[in-house]
């Protein structure tokens, strides 16, 4: 465990190293956030029936996707271990005396958690001092806002475990276009970050609260807000860690499973 | 002209050479655009209408502006992907050749997967006018065009603005973003439901809206005014293109060679 603590540690040093690159993001995301609130506000002033969740709620869901992206992005990879695997250096890495999911889970929640925190700050204080209506708002309570942290780093353990399946689906297909894809345009939907889970069809919401995808992204941020009841929140937790072990345990497997059939050409 | 066609046919059969992985992509490059307006299609079947704009009509603005934006990036991906050739010191070896650099870096890339989005818009875009009552007269068809002419354009403009920043930073900026990226997320609505300083903004500054807002409005008989002038709007928006090539010319006098 100490071992991947200090892979963790390491990466997270690296990771903060890109500040210039982060302040980019920062201003992509501030605007971004900006576009789809006057979008929502648009089509939330003549809504002829009131909405699944208000206009407020949406908007702090919106700050706190932008904020906490790194976090929910499938998109979000490491070009690094594509390489690895498909050039065959993924030979050096399995000399290595550790755990190969280990190894690789820790690294790519170091760059996740390094580049939220190189962004997530500047997004929300800005975000708290905008004017009304566009301006984040505080949880409605200091437990909502502990249940909100726990969720959140939960989400982020579990997206972590997702992502490691589109590590492990490269060494079959050789090609991560194609599992980038299909993980990051279904990932995304599902975890609602084109549309919020509330406000789709039902038909949809019902798809979307089978996936773990909504796990992630869609259900910390409704704790934040309120829009998921307290008690639902610890029901919602224990749910994520069933999700997060099953994942964990499966990802094991499917890795350790492509390991044994790894076959590295000389050169 | 002759030499640009000639780099298109030549790249176009370098792409073709990986045939199952240029067809794999140009069907991923289909699906992204199509979750965006699947949202768009389910914020509908919630709302029924944006500050009285029906679903169609979104989807009108939306197809042209992903087509434009898809062609765009075909056909300036050069652009795009600049820095890479200021970071190698390529942009030396265009410098002494006996062409302009604007065609030479044009012609250095293009991305024939886009295909795939643009069949996405251009299918959106069918949909959309096959379900809008809309009288059709010749002026009408030649805004169409206009439009989407006039936003590949822009989308151009903004790239080589971009493009020319490199000249000074060597590193590409994610920046240029907010308003590739961001102004096709945008643009993709009638401007009128922002606020004004940003409708004012993408209207005068960077003019998207004299693509798709200001001439969607005559296309959809919305406008009590001089058909001509709406039609001639993205026409003027198009200028927006020749300042970004003063840019260029000036930042590539200022050009100074990374060495390697």
């Amino acid at each position: 465990m100490k071992v991947y603590a200090s892979i963790l540690k390491i990466r997270l040093l690296i990771g903060m190293q890109y500040r210039s690159a982060a302040w980019a993001g920062v201003a992509t995301q501030f605007f971004w956030g900006f576009i789809s609130i006057m979008v929502f506000k648009a089509f939330y002033e003549f809504a002829a029936v009131t909405p699944p969740i208000s206009l407020k709620e949406l908007i702090t869901y919106i700050w706190l996707q932008q904020a906490f992206l790194a976090f929910i992005m499938l998109w979000f990879r490491d070009n690094e271990l594509f390489d690895l695997i498909t050039s065959g250096n993924i030979a050096y890495e399995l000399c290595r005396p550790t755990d190969l999911y280990g190894f690789w889970y820790a690294k790519l929640l170091a760059q996740r958690l390094s580049s939220a925190l190189l962004r997530c700050y500047p997004i929300l204080i800005l975000a708290f001092f905008l004017p009304k209506p566009y301006n984040l708002t505080l949880p409605p309570n200091v437990l909502t806002f502990i249940l909100f942290v726990i969720t959140l780093l939960l989400g982020l353990l579990l997206l972590v475990a997702i992502s490691m399946f589109l590590y492990i689906s490269v060494f079959i297909t050789l090609s991560p276009m194609g599992s980038l894809l299909i993980f990051g345009v279904l990932g995304e939907f599902f975890a609602g970050l084109i549309i919020p889970v509330p406000l789709m069809p039902l038909w949809l919401q019902k798809i979307a609260y089978v996936l773990p995808f909504r796990w992630t992204a869609d259900f910390p941020f409704r704790v934040y807000s309120g829009h998921i009841t307290q008690s639902d929140a610890v029901i919602g937790v224990f749910i994520q860690l069933v999700y997060l072990l099953a994942l964990l345990w499966l990802g094991k497997l499917a890795l350790n499973s492509v390991l044994k059939r790894v076959v590295v050409q000389g050169g | 002209m002759n030499l640009y066609f000639k780099y298109l046919l030549i790249l176009f059969k370098s792409q073709m050479q990986y045939r199952t992985s240029f067809w794999l992509l140009s069907i991923g490059q289909f699906f992204i655009p199509f979750s965006v307006f699947a949202g768009l299609y389910f914020l509908f079947e919630r709302f029924g209408q944006i500050k009285g704009w029906d679903f169609f009509e979104v989807a009108l603005c939306f197809a042209i502006i992903h087509m434009a934006f898809s062609l765009s990036e075909c056909f300036a991906r050069g652009f795009d992907t600049f820095s890479s050739l200021i970071i190698k010191g390529d942009f030396d070896r265009v410098l002494v050749r006996p062409r302009s650099t604007f065609l030479q870096v044009l012609g250095s890339k293009f991305e024939f997967t886009r295909i795939g989005r643009l069949a996405q818009s251009a299918i959106v875009l069918l949909w959309a006018l096959n379900n809008l009552p809309i009288e059709w007269s010749l002026v009408k068809a030649v805004t169409l065009f206009f439009m989407i002419t006039s936003g590949v354009l822009i989308f151009t403009g903004i790239y080589m603005l971009a493009a020319t920043m490199c000249f000074w930073t060597v590193q590409g900026l994610e920046v240029a973003n907010i308003f590739t990226d961001g102004g096709r997320e945008m643009a993709q609505y009638p401007l009128n439901i922002y606020h004004k300083w940003v409708a004012r903004f993408f209207t005068y500054v960077i003019p998207f809206g004299t693509v798709n807002y200001l001439p969607l409005l005559f296309i959809l008989g919305k406008t009590n005014g001089n058909e001509v002038l709406y039609m001639l709007t993205p026409v003027l928006g198009s200028l927006f293109i020749l300042p970004c090539f003063l840019v260029w010319q000036f930042g590539v006098r200022h050009y100074r060679s990374t060495g390697s």
